[in-house]
């Protein structure tokens, strides 16, 4: 029993960062019916700026919590910034052409920043350094939780409901809102829809850049290449939420988290990455709108 | 005299035609043709970079060493390395010695650590009939490829034995857990003997679990581990995935010691495990703290060199490079006609082919050669039978514990 629970703690761990990334894919689809391929990078883009970040802060020798917020913000800031120009430059000159010249540029994105980060950062893994001092907290039952997990999970609940706040009780929210729903009406109603599509990357790419930082805080390697396999995931997290749907990509990135999990735990490692698909067949073949599908007006 | 003119022709415009036929790219600098090509392959970079990095410093500082003592020259050709990156992939280390083979005409190649690597390359060089000598990979299977391949290590059947006599022996443990990378030869084969002989010495393996090169999270192998009380963890991993896994299994509180086998041998262990790794053990070729004169001379030229401590891997690549340098002067005395063929000029002929077959019977006849890892002398299947030490990481240090004939 205590195995189990530590397993389901494991996967909510895990689950919750799919679910920070799958809100990004889930947000650009809600307004462009886009799916944005390069995102799983920018998450690898996240980890490396909060790299460069704490060094700069020197986060990594006496580590406070300052310091950490500080990697943290500093990182999603940056990759915000990165969303921006990555839209403007890439997706905006396409976005009249038909949808398939979008989704190319998009694949064409990923691998530049793919490329471009072994360039940058160069082939072999970095280490991210230990800016939160480890510690464990015993929840009973045999079940420990170290406090970088419980960061792990707060933090993304955190960023979750500010999400949820943004979009349903801000100005911008609501404008997001009228853009998912018809581009054309909105820009009618006086909502400059290419700021809002901006704004919507931005905040997509700083998700996935604290993301980044999360994994990288209990899992300090970090490649160019660590984005690849985790964006397909949480893509399929969002699917398997409803794609466009925000709680639903908050679901199905638990949902995915626990259950890669559970299979590494109880079965092979082997199928870990395979269950991921599993659930995709399965979700498309049952419901192919996904858990939330239905949930037309939570759109964004 | 006028064959011979003719078949150097001949295998002149081979040459070029080749270097040409697969885009010039090549870097086949075919100046002279009185040079002696020796190739080298390693993991430069990707996960285990420290891996390919050593390797090369290793035949370096060798090569470094030749060029002093004798302008670089064997029997008159001068000896050039070229080395080449496989990324850490198999099928990319396929790759590389094919292009070492075919368009860089090496006469040797020194390559891999990871024995996944080396048995993807291992039956090109046979079937080419290229001496291949691998430092450091210690799967059995390796050589068992064939009569061209040989090593300067040894085996995991050994190193296996030795870990599991260690746990029960001088630990005293009862109960281990097995963590392996399933997709790793190496792991594989290492895991195998070390649950036979540590089965044979009294113990039990209470749980296996499984990873793969290049996975970010073990929570849940090591909640499954946990469950199972063991005394000890044995990881048959590489340094990377070790340290991560160190890492996790604290944060889990698993307080029980770590066991490994050399594929640990890194400076970057430390750096990525950390604190995590106190009280760890691991089976290693040498122990830096051993007074052994020849290697402590290594270690400080290796330091003055490069301006870092060496470790075993590069060790072993020194070795593997200096008994192919005397295998090759061996050849220029004993037969100086048949080493001619070996001559850069000489590629794709016939002299070419049996010269490197007389070389390759030269370094698997190595016999009390005195290596800075130890004593090397190559037995009927080309494998060194050498002592394996263990160490302990104790404060963020390696430290000689025991070492273990065979």
């Amino acid at each position: 029993m205590s195995e189990f629970l530590q397993q389901l703690v494991n996967g909510v761990t895990w689950g919750s960062v799919y679910a920070l990334i799958a809100l990004g894919y889930t947000m650009v689809y809600g307004i462009l019916r886009l799916i944005n391929f390069a995102h799983g990078d920018v998450y690898m883009l996240g980890a490396f700026m909060g790299l460069y970040a704490s060094r700069w802060f020197h986060a990594g020798e006496s580590p406070n919590a300052f310091k950490a917020l500080a990697v943290l913000v500093t990182s999603m800031v940056l990759c915000a910034l990165i969303g921006m120009v990555i839209e403007r430059l890439a997706y905006k000159p396409v976005r009249k052409s038909p949808r398939l010249a979008a989704l190319i540029t998009a694949i064409g994105v990923s691998l530049l920043l793919e490329n471009g980060g072994v360039l940058l950062f160069g082939a072999s893994p970095r280490f991210f350094p230990q800016i939160v001092e480890q510690r464990n907290i015993p929840l009973g039952m045999g079940v420990t939780l170290s406090n970088q997990q419980l960061i792990v999970i707060v933090v993304s609940l955190v960023l979750m409901l500010a999400l949820r706040w943004l979009v349903t009780s801000t100005r911008v929210g609501k404008a997001m809102q009228a853009v998912s729903h018809n581009h054309m009406a909105a820009a009618l109603m006086g909502i400059s829809v290419d700021r809002i599509i901006t704004f919507t990357f931005m905040i997509g790419s700083a998700l996935a850049a604290a993301a980044g930082v999360l994994v990288a805080l209990q899992s300090p390697k970090i490649e160019p290449y660590m984005g690849i396999l985790p964006g397909l995931k949480a893509f399929v997290a969002a699917v398997l939420g409803g794609i466009g749907n925000i709680p639903g990509a908050v679901v199905g990135g638990l949902v995915m988290g626990v259950a890669e999990v559970l299979v590494t735990g109880y079965l092979s490692p082997t199928y870990r990455d395979a269950i991921a698909f599993v659930l995709l067949i399965f979700i498309l073949l049952v419901r192919p709108a996904g858990i939330f599908g239905k949930a037309v007006a939570e759109k964004v | 005299m006028r064959l011979r003119q003719a078949l150097v022709l001949v295998a002149a415009l081979n040459a070029t035609f080749l270097a040409t036929g697969c885009g010039g790219a090549g870097g086949s600098k075919t100046g002279g043709g009185a040079e002696l090509v020796v190739g080298v392959y390693g993991s430069l970079t990707g996960n285990d970079a420290t891996f390919g990095e050593s390797t090369k410093l290793g035949v370096e500082l060798a090569l470094a060493e030749l060029v002093a003592a004798k302008q670089g020259k064997i029997g008159g050709l001068t000896v050039r390395t070229v080395v080449e990156d496989d990324q850490g992939r198999a099928e990319e280390a396929a790759t590389v010695v094919q292009k070492l083979i075919n368009q860089d005409r090496v006469i040797a190649v020194i390559g891999e650590v990871a024995s996944s690597r080396s048995l993807a390359a291992a039956p090109i060089c046979q079937a080419a009939g290229v001496p291949m000598i691998t430092p450091s990979s210690t799967n059995p299977k390796v050589t068992e490829v064939g009569s061209f391949i040989s090593r300067m290590c040894f085996i995991d059947p050994f190193q296996g034995t030795v870990m599991a006599r260690f746990a029960a022996r001088n630990l005293g443990l009862k109960k281990v857990a097995i963590l392996k990378d399933v997709k790793s030869d190496y792991s594989v084969g290492l895991s195998q003997y070390f649950t036979e002989a540590f089965k044979a010495a009294g113990g039990s393996i209470v749980v296996e679990q499984a990873y793969t090169a290049g996975d970010q999270d073990f929570s849940a192998q090591l909640t499954a581990i946990k469950a199972r009380h063991p005394d000890a963890i044995f990881i048959p991993g590489y340094y990377t995935e070790v340290g991560l896994i160190a890492r996790k299994a604290r944060e889990l509180g698993l307080t029980c010691p770590l066991l490994g086998g050399d594929g640990w041998e890194s400076d970057q262990l430390l750096e990525i495990g950390g604190e995590a790794l106190n009280g760890a053990y691991y089976s290693n070729h040498f122990a830096s703290d051993n007074p052994d004169p020849k290697l402590q001379e290594f270690l400080k030229n290796f330091r003055a060199k490069f301006g870092k401590d060496p470790d075993a891997i590069g060790g072993l690549a020194y070795d593997a490079a200096n008994v192919l340098f005397a295998s090759l002067e061996k050849l220029a005395t004993e037969d100086a006609d048949a080493f001619k063929g070996l001559a850069s000029s000489m590629a794709g002929t016939v002299e070419r082919k049996e010269a490197e077959q007389d070389l390759a019977l030269l370094i698997a006849a190595t016999k009390d050669y005195p290596g800075v890892t130890g004593i090397i002398t190559l037995d009927a299947n080309r494998n060194a039978s050498k002592p394996a030490v263990v160490l302990e990481i104790k404060g963020g240090k390696k430290i000689f514990n025991t070492s273990i004939n065979p």
